[in-house]
């Protein structure tokens, strides 16, 4: 179940950020305004991929939550989706993810799993 | 960074936990979930925990989505975490609760994490060839990502 949610939770960050660093919202709110700007995210391919997966996620958190206690599903996925996610961003994406970017993932990996077990 | 941009990054860290813990609470008042019944999920959509705690994480999603629009995926999912630091503090502060040294620990380290993170560089400049503002299709093709 963990497993299913940091899956579906990095698949649609990443289809997300894609979507969003791709389309260049301040020229088309500049011509078009708020309206058009809308209109050109949610129509995006990958970010209604990235909607999907995190569609997915939200139920398998849903139903994970039914089983077992927030304490140990939340810690566990969220900190495993930290470092999926910087892994994913840095081959994916190509952000520059440096030794500053790496340890932040990691702190907050850490951190996250203390403070909500 | 702008005070608007700040504001957003602290209503995507305050709406994620806040809205998880409002998901949790509802799910326990429902009870376990089989998966031979899947359709109990949508039945708790419409209790009021669940209902309010969907509204937060809507709240979340947009401003979510807002952020990933002028900074680095690797930015923003560190600074939002801070979130849970609050979450704690307010608990610890305003509900009297006790914070067990591993906690104190836990907060630690997000704290520095996130500091690790605010203070640099929010976006990675792919390719700052001429024509990413303005382009026609209103996409950056010199910085479209490959997936």
């Amino acid at each position: 179940m963990i497993a299913a949610i940091v899956l579906f939770a990095t698949l649609g960050d990443l289809l997300l950020a894609a979507a969003m660093q791709r389309i260049d919202l301040d020229s088309i709110r500049a011509r078009r305004g708020l309206p058009g700007a809308s209109w050109a995210v949610v129509t995006d391919l990958r970010f209604l991929g990235g909607v999907l997966g995190m569609t997915c996620a939200f139920f398998s958190l849903l139903f994970a939550l039914s089983h077992a206690e927030l304490s140990l599903v939340g810690p566990a996925s969220a900190s495993l989706t930290f470092v999926t996610n910087a892994i994913a961003a840095k081959f994916f994406l190509k952000e520059d993810v440096d030794r500053r970017r790496w340890a932040a993932a990691v702190f907050v990996c850490l951190g996250v799993g203390l403070l909500t077990r | 960074m702008t005070l608007r941009r700040y504001l957003l990054l602290l209503t995507v860290a305050a709406t994620a936990p806040l809205g998880d813990t409002l998901l949790a609470l509802g799910m326990k008042q429902l009870g376990p979930v089989s998966l031979a019944h899947p359709t109990l999920l949508l039945h708790a959509i419409a209790t009021p925990y669940v209902g309010f705690g969907i509204a937060l994480l809507i709240g979340f999603f947009a401003s979510y989505t807002a952020a990933l629009s002028w900074a680095d995926l690797t930015y923003v999912l560190p600074i939002t975490s801070i979130g849970n630091v609050l979450i704690a503090l307010l608990s610890r502060f305003f509900l009297h609760e006790q914070i067990t040294p591993s906690r104190w620990l836990g907060i630690v380290l997000i704290t520095m994490g996130v500091g690790f993170v605010a203070s640099a560089k929010c976006h990675t400049d792919h390719d700052l060839a001429p024509g990413r503002h303005g382009s026609a299709s209103g996409l950056r093709p010199s910085q479209a990502p490959p997936l």
